[in-house]
């Protein structure tokens, strides 16, 4: 087996080779992604189950269609509109799903480590769509398969991080997967915005966002999470712009074919200048979003091919 | 009233900090005498012969909480006590965190009855330092000092209004009643969950930094010497808090200062992957932090150990990490895991006794702690190296959230003894 495992909760758990497996699959589904018929049958006759605690678009979005597009039956539930508000534990609701026999669980939740908690509970494959301030594996890989893809390999590059460190899951998964991947990683935000003990991260930290792009390969933008402030991390939105937002003339620091990421949804003149994240030469905005579907049928995938290898041997 | 001679024992003695072998004769409720080893018992006196074990005095557990009023079924006077008597606790200094908090004589003659009626061992009571615990009028500190009150804490909620929190201590220190305090800024430590650092980073918990702890206590000092307040803080957790500790002690200030025993042994890595019965309130520190204040604890800057007892049920438990409630139950672990500090070689039995018996049973004015002729025959026979698997399902606590559930632990008591009388005894 070269996958093996049960759920997809975080990068932690994850070998660089087991990545790449995943990663080499991804490739082949972006493939099919560009056929006109996108059709396959991976997951035909399974039930993939959506539950997004926490608002999202996107991500629930690039889950379904991925689902879809593997042939499972897929339904989504939007779990904050239905009984967690009448008083439901998450165990309870896990459970209640759990009797339907789903095959496939997507979640997303807004407090970090419920994602494991929930996969402790029911029989299917989970796949953590972002628990809190934790893990988001899926946002890596699509940002990993990105890079590949543009840059033709995933290891010895040097990759900047940049904006709200301290609330982004997005950046945790991300410093895991590229860091046992083998990469230079470079985070840049003000001090407020960086979580504490970073330095034993095996990363380097910088305030100055000129300095932090030096000669770095891949300029990775995190959304400033507004809804996630308690207040007061940042003087004002101008400044962290100022400071902190990419335009021309800080990314003029980083090597002239230096990619531009963002997971979205973006905060246009907030951390990224709106033109410079439509320039198609070096923006690569899009192509996270199409990798997005690719990297999730190979994770769903895999996760359901070990699904039935399992439940094979317990016949 | 018959008299018991133990013989054959060994003594842990944490006022002459020694273990010697000899053996005790208890009549009426006391010690009558430290026996040297080999002398034979007088001929009308039980025997029981200790086969080398250790006989230390009963462990007095400052900062138990009891559910009563209010949560009784998460733990009754009745399953707190048997659960104190099988770990070799012969007084529970009982917190009043309860629903409602026990911030009036009325409350606290019913929790004393209660106690009385139900628990195997000795019960007293501390009551609320501000009414309802919410820091802003002070309690009858007076009438609950009558009805029996032996301290005044609002547990881990800290009064933050600097001006009600120091004419309280200074009500209190005009009728000499001590007042325990959580040290900790409420601002910085707003929401968190975890301390601060690199696993609490990964984990992404919202987290705080060993300062808060440190910033509370300075405050509190500051007070102390303000108001000349007899004083405890209930956790120091880390390095950071004991210099000012230090120093006001050495300032001559009447601050004494506890731990948990869990946080001398165990640490943040315990959490690993979201265990919410490591969910403390402090959080767990990092293991420098743990080694400073088992080193505290050695120096005598920390006076006591307590258990921190503090039940939960599950459904309070099996929550997202951020949203599970804090606190473990640790009566009938505390004995086994301070035996983890003596197996260790971190803390020594007399000190350890000292910590866990002797000082808080001082503190509170109590004549137990000791192993002396008079003194009250509270008593506590275990083995150190008795190993065992813990499983959490055998606790006598209603509340069974123990984070030590599955570990390997070393020591168990053997038999518990209060006022003379056996309230425990292990079935082999």
């Amino acid at each position: 087996m070269t996958f093996p495992h049960r759920h997809l909760l975080g990068i932690e758990a994850l070998r660089p080779e087991e990545i790449t497996v995943l990663l080499d699959l991804a490739d082949t589904y972006a493939a099919l992604n560009r056929q006109p018929d996108k059709h396959a049958d991976a997951l035909a006759g399974l039930t993939q189950i959506n539950m997004f605690f926490e608002n999202s678009t996107r991500t629930q979005a690039s889950f379904e269609i991925a689902g879809k597009r593997l042939g499972a039956d897929v339904m989504n539930m939007a779990m904050q509109a239905s009984s967690v508000k009448k008083g439901e534990t998450l165990i309870d609701t896990a459970l209640t799903l759990n009797a339907m026999h789903p095959d496939l669980l997507v979640v997303r939740h807004p407090h970090s480590g419920a994602v494991d908690l929930l996969a402790q509970k029911v029989n299917c494959a989970v796949l953590n769509a972002g628990d809190g301030r934790h893990e988001h594996p899926t946002q890596a890989l699509l940002d990993a398969l990105t890079i590949r893809r543009a840059k033709g390999r995933l290891h010895r590059l040097s990759v900047a991080i940049c904006g709200d460190i301290a609330h982004s899951r997005v950046a945790r998964s991300n410093i895991m997967l590229l860091g046992k991947m083998e990469n230079r990683i470079r985070l840049i935000g003000p001090p407020t915005l960086m979580p504490a003990g970073i330095s034993e991260f095996g990363v380097e930290v910088f305030e100055d966002m000129k300095e932090g792009l030096q000669d770095v390969d891949v300029v990775m933008m995190l959304r400033l999470q507004k809804e996630r402030m308690d207040g007061g991390f940042i003087p004002s939105e101008r400044e962290y712009y100022h400071r902190y937002g990419l335009d021309e003339e800080k990314l003029a620091f980083a090597k002239p074919d230096a990619i531009v990421m963002h997971p979205g949804p973006m905060n246009r003149g907030v951390e990224i200048d709106g033109t410079l994240a439509d320039d198609i030469n070096r923006s690569v905005i899009q192509d996270q979003v199409e990798m997005g579907v690719a990297v999730r049928m190979a994770a769903m995938d895999l996760l359901a091919r070990n699904l039935r290898l399992t439940r094979t041997e317990a016949v | 009233m018959s008299r018991i001679a133990f013989l054959n024992a060994r003594l842990v003695d944490p006022e002459r900090a020694q273990v010697t072998t000899g053996g005790l004769l208890v009549e009426e409720g006391r010690i009558r005498a430290l026996m040297p080893a080999g002398e034979p018992a007088p001929g009308d006196a039980q025997v029981i012969d200790c086969g080398l074990k250790y006989i230390a005095p009963g462990i007095v557990d400052i900062g138990v909480k009891v559910c009563e009023p209010g949560e009784r079924h998460k733990e009754s006077y009745r399953s707190a006590g048997l659960a104190a008597a099988a770990g070799g606790v012969t007084t529970m200094i009982t917190r009043p965190d309860t629903t409602p908090a026990i911030d009036s004589p009325e409350t606290l003659e019913f929790v004393t009855r209660r106690a009385n009626e139900a628990s195997p061992v000795r019960v007293l009571p501390m009551a609320a330092l501000t009414k309802g615990r919410d820091g802003r009028e002070m309690t009858e500190i007076g009438f609950l000092m009558d009805a029996g009150a032996v301290a005044f804490t609002d547990c881990d909620r800290v009064v933050s209004d600097t001006r009600v929190f120091s004419r309280a201590l200074t009500y209190a220190r005009s009728l000499g009643a001590l007042v325990i305090a959580h040290p900790q800024d409420p601002g910085l430590s707003r929401g968190a969950s975890a301390t601060s650092g690199k696993f609490a980073s990964l984990r992404g918990l919202p987290a705080v930094s060993v300062m808060a702890e440190r910033m509370g206590l300075d405050r509190d000092i500051a007070l102390v010497e303000m108001t000349g307040a007899r004083y405890h803080a209930d956790q120091i957790t880390c390095a950071r808090a004991l210099p000012p500790l230090e120093r006001a002690r050495n300032n001559g200030l009447d601050i004494s200062a506890g731990t948990s025993i869990h946080h001398l042994t165990l640490n943040a890595l315990d959490v690993a992957d979201y265990r919410t019965f490591f969910k403390l309130k402090p959080p767990l520190r990092d293991e420098q932090d743990r080694l400073a204040i088992a080193g505290a604890v050695n120096s005598g800057l920390i006076d006591v150990i307590s258990s921190m007892h503090t039940p939960q049920d599950e459904e309070s438990k099996r929550l997202p990490f951020e949203e599970a409630a804090s606190g473990a139950v640790a009566l009938e672990t505390l004995l086994p895991a301070a035996m983890r500090l003596h197996h260790a070689g971190l803390i020594d039995l007399p000190v350890l006794w000292r910590a866990m018996s002797l000082n808080p049973a001082r503190r509170m004015g109590l004549e137990s702690g000791r192993l002396a002729k008079n003194a009250p025959a509270d008593l506590v026979l275990f083995d150190p190296d008795a190993p065992f698997l813990m499983d959490r399902a055998t606790l006598r606590s209603k509340s069974r959230n123990t984070p030590f559930d599955g570990a390997r632990m070393q020591g168990r008591v053997l038999g518990t003894w209060v006022a003379g009388t056996q309230v425990f005894k292990r079935d082999r």
